[in-house]
């Protein structure tokens, strides 16, 4: 206990010293104009878990995501915020090529996941999918019981040599969802049966039992009531330990209670990133800023 | 009521035809009048609040006019027919010294075929003419009365809703409950017709099985419903053990199911998953199509394409190959019934939604892998639904059968040989002339009935599977 607390005070020197850095390149630039297409503030880290570079999303003609360059750091979560339509769910499908999946979607640029560039033709998404995993903006439990629901992942991958070991690495997915406690005694039963914040936690389960590197939560809360909401965010802060997480939320304050970094998206371009709490108290873009403080959403 | 046993003259038919239009007339009229009067309730100073909207008013005052008129003319119709006819014929088989039911039933349509202006074989009896006439004078009469009585009713009723309308009246709340009663007789409709026929079947059966013991019918292993003709003639008691009828039938049912079930399965994986939405709309419908073909044609082609084909490869590989093979008959219709399980599996694979590919995708499974392991456990319901239309299809078919398989009913479970099926006896024994009271008539109504329980019994087998192993989405 007193070592995790320990850890968290670290970051929050480290967090404090970056913000300041940033502030300080705040002080000096004007406010950015509301027409400039160049991302504003720092979007690149030092030590990177996933690199994109130049991304472009297009469906048929409609061009999603317009030259995005970003970096997500090594355990942090990274907050991806904007108005409805803006971008957030297509460049977060990127990440780990769902959204192949959809008809008429065309992905260019580079993204790098360590060593890996994802889209490069000879790389096989089955094992990215398991590397960078996804938990969706609905809670979509399979129709199956709550046991199978989690041992799922484990199953089509391997990861489990017998079935106590697959019995272990449910439980301990449970666990990390916050969820054992509640359904220890009736893992037989379906997972629809849970009620939405369940299934949601399940769903987090699900997703962290095949043990990926990186969390993408689309949205993860928007369909839980504010304690289902605080028991996914004291998960997300835990899990940050272990993995790199980025999160979608139209919740400005959900982003700055669980996100070390925040990047605004408008209309497909990435308008600004910047640690999460000079984001919220100084932004620098013009529409940053309008949509942070609610004058345009 | 047949259409062709009512001796409604065309005049008969267009007046009670004119009188129903004008009872309908009068409840859309009652309809108006409801509608003002409620309003004329709703604008008095000292009135209280209408209940409902002025509309259902209306409706009620139409209902009020219209239906009890409507049940006393179609009340009318089924009772006065044979009432007229007794009254007509009244004496004259008596005066023609008639006394067997049978003989007495030929005069009645005699005269029936009077009645209804029909070209007679034989010279008019003379009382026959005259009973027709008078049955004609007394149905004119009878329509007369008719169509005074339900007027009278409709404007009755009418007369007496207006009078009952007041704003308290509760109307919204009388309408829902007429509409759930006719919604209610609806749906019971067709339950009823289905406990009818299988009563009408059972009646016969029993009449079958106080000749032929129920053992050797369910039993039995031959299967030869020949019966003689005069009690005298030789070697001819017939044989009706059902067993080799039935092995025919489960034997082409389960060629064409093992034929259908996976081919048409995979085509819908194939066409919802795989395809392009391009091709699967022009294949879809193409496939389709195979269900539409008449079944005598699958026949022809059975019987001249396939049937020779199997004989001839069964030749090259030293097999004795029947000219009409079980093999064949099942294959073909095993293709005919490949659309019921593609089309009806591929919709509800389609229903599946969206989100859990997506989960499953997310978790780095493979299309097969999802396809395995989440899509098709959650649209089984469904594709034991399709599977089970296409078993019942194949077990009712006949045409393919007949045309393929023989009539000859061997105990036999080669493919490869000529068998029956129990749709194919029914036809044969009922085709031609037959006395319906003679065993080998009624032995069809046996063999429909069996059929009948054995399709009852997979319809439940097959609810049990679909609500052990269902899994819900949603
Ligand atoms: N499958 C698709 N086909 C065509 N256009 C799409 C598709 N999915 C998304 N788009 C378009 O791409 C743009 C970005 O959509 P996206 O779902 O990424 O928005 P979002 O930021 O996640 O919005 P929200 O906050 O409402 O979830 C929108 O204009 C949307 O209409
Ligand atoms: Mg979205």
């Amino acid at each position: 206990m007193a070592a995790i607390l320990g850890t968290v005070l670290d970051m929050r020197d480290v967090a404090r010293e970056k913000n300041e850095a940033d502030a300080a390149v705040a002080a000096r630039v004007r406010k950015v104009d509301r027409d400039q297409r160049q991302t504003v503030g720092l979007p690149f880290v030092e030590e990177p878990r996933m690199i994109c570079r130049e991304v472009n999303v297009y469906y048929g003609d409609k061009h999603a995501i317009k030259n995005v360059s970003i970096d997500v750091g090594k355990n942090e979560v990274l907050a991806m915020i904007g108005p409805s339509g803006c971008g957030k769910s297509t460049f977060l499908r990127c990440l780990n090529r769902m959204n192949d999946t959809v008809a008429g979607c065309r992905v260019t640029g580079e993204i790098v996941l360590d060593d890996l560039d994802i889209y490069d033709r000879k790389v096989d998404v089955v094992p990215l999918r398991a590397r960078v995993g996804m938990v969706f903006q609905k809670p979509n439990p399979f129709p199956k019981s709550i046991f199978d629901n989690v041992a799922y992942g484990p199953k089509i991958h391997g990861l489990a040599g017998s079935k106590s070991e697959l019995r272990d690495i449910v439980e301990g997915s449970l666990k990390k969802a916050g969820l054992w406690n509640e359904v220890s005694d009736r893992l037989d039963q379906p997972g629809t049966g849970l009620s939405g914040g369940q299934q949601q936690r399940l769903c987090i389960a699900r997703a962290i039992a095949v043990r990926p590197e990186v969390i993408l939560m689309d949205e993860p809360c928007s369909a839980l009531d504010p304690i289902a909401t605080a028991t996914v965010e004291d998960l997300i802060t835990e899990l940050k330990e272990q993995y790199t997480i980025v999160i979608v939320t139209h919740n400005m304050q959900q982003a700055a209670r669980v996100s070390q970094r925040t990047a605004y998206f408008h209309l497909g371009d990435l308008v600004e990133v910047g640690s999460t709490d000079r984001i919220f108290t100084n932004p620098r873009h013009q529409l940053t800023e309008d949509y942070i403080t609610g004058r345009f959403g | 009521m047949n259409e062709a046993l009512c001796p409604l003259t065309d005049g008969a038919a267009m007046s009670s035809s004119l009188l129903i239009a004008l009872i309908l007339l009068l409840s859309s009229l009652a309809y108006w009048l409801g509608c003002r009067r409620a309003v004329a309730l709703a604008q008095r100073p000292s009135a209280a609040r209408l209940h409902s909207r002025p509309g259902y008013y209306g409706v009620l005052a139409g209902v009020w006019c219209g239906l009890p008129a409507l049940l006393i003319v179609a009340v009318w119709h089924l009772a006065a027919d044979p009432l007229l006819t007794r009254m007509a014929m009244n004496g004259v088989a008596a005066a023609k010294g008639v006394v067997s039911p049978d003989q007495v039933d030929l005069l009645v349509n005699d005269m029936r075929n009077l009645v209804a202006g029909n070209v007679v074989m034989h010279e008019v009896d003379p009382l026959i003419q005259a009973a027709a006439d008078q049955y004609i004078g007394l149905q004119r009469l009878s329509d007369l009365a008719l169509a005074t009585v339900a007027l009278a009713t409709a404007l009755a009723g009418v007369s007496l809703f207006l009078g009952r309308i007041r704003p308290a009246l509760r109307a919204r709340n009388q309408v829902e409950r007429i509409v759930k009663i006719v919604l209610t007789l609806c749906s019971t409709f067709a339950v009823f017709v289905t406990v009818g026929i299988v009563l009408s079947v059972l009646f016969e059966s029993i009449r079958f099985f106080q000749q032929i013991s129920p053992a050797d019918f369910l039993f039995g292993l031959k299967w030869s419903p020949q019966m003689a003709i005069r009690a005298d003639q030789a070697g001819s008691s017939g044989s009706f053990g059902a067993i080799p009828v039935l092995a025919g039938t489960f034997l082409i049912s389960g060629i064409a199911m093992a034929i259908a079930v996976p081919l048409g399965l995979m085509s819908a994986i194939y066409l919802s998953e795989y395809a392009s939405s391009r091709f699967r709309a022009v294949v879809k419908p193409l496939l389709e199509i195979l269900a539409g073909v008449p079944t005598v044609v699958y026949g022809f082609f059975a019987a001249l394409v396939v049937a020779p084909a199997i004989r001839n490869l069964g030749g090259l590989a030293g097999l004795p190959v029947a000219s009409e093979s079980a093999l064949a008959a099942g294959l073909v219709m095993g293709i005919m019934i490949i659309p019921f399980v593609s089309s009806l599996s591929d919709d509800v694979i389609n229903a599946v939604p969206q989100s859990l590919r997506d989960g499953s995708y997310g978790l780095g499974a493979t299309k097969s892998e999802t396809i395995k392991l989440v899509i098709l456990p959650a649209a089984l319901p469904g594709i034991v639904g399709s599977i089970l239309l296409a078993v019942s299809r194949a077990i009712g078919e006949t045409m393919i059968v007949v045309m393929a398989a023989g009539l000859a009913a061997n105990l036999t479970f080669n493919p490869l040989q000529a068998v029956t099926t129990v749709t194919v006896q029914i036809v044969t024994l009922l085709v031609g002339d037959q006395e319906f009271d003679s065993p080998k008539t009624l032995a069809a109504f046996a063999l429909g009935m069996l059929l009948f329980a054995v399709t009852l019994a997979l319809n439940v087998a097959a609810l049990y599977v679909v609500r052990k192993y269902r899994e819900e989405y949603e």
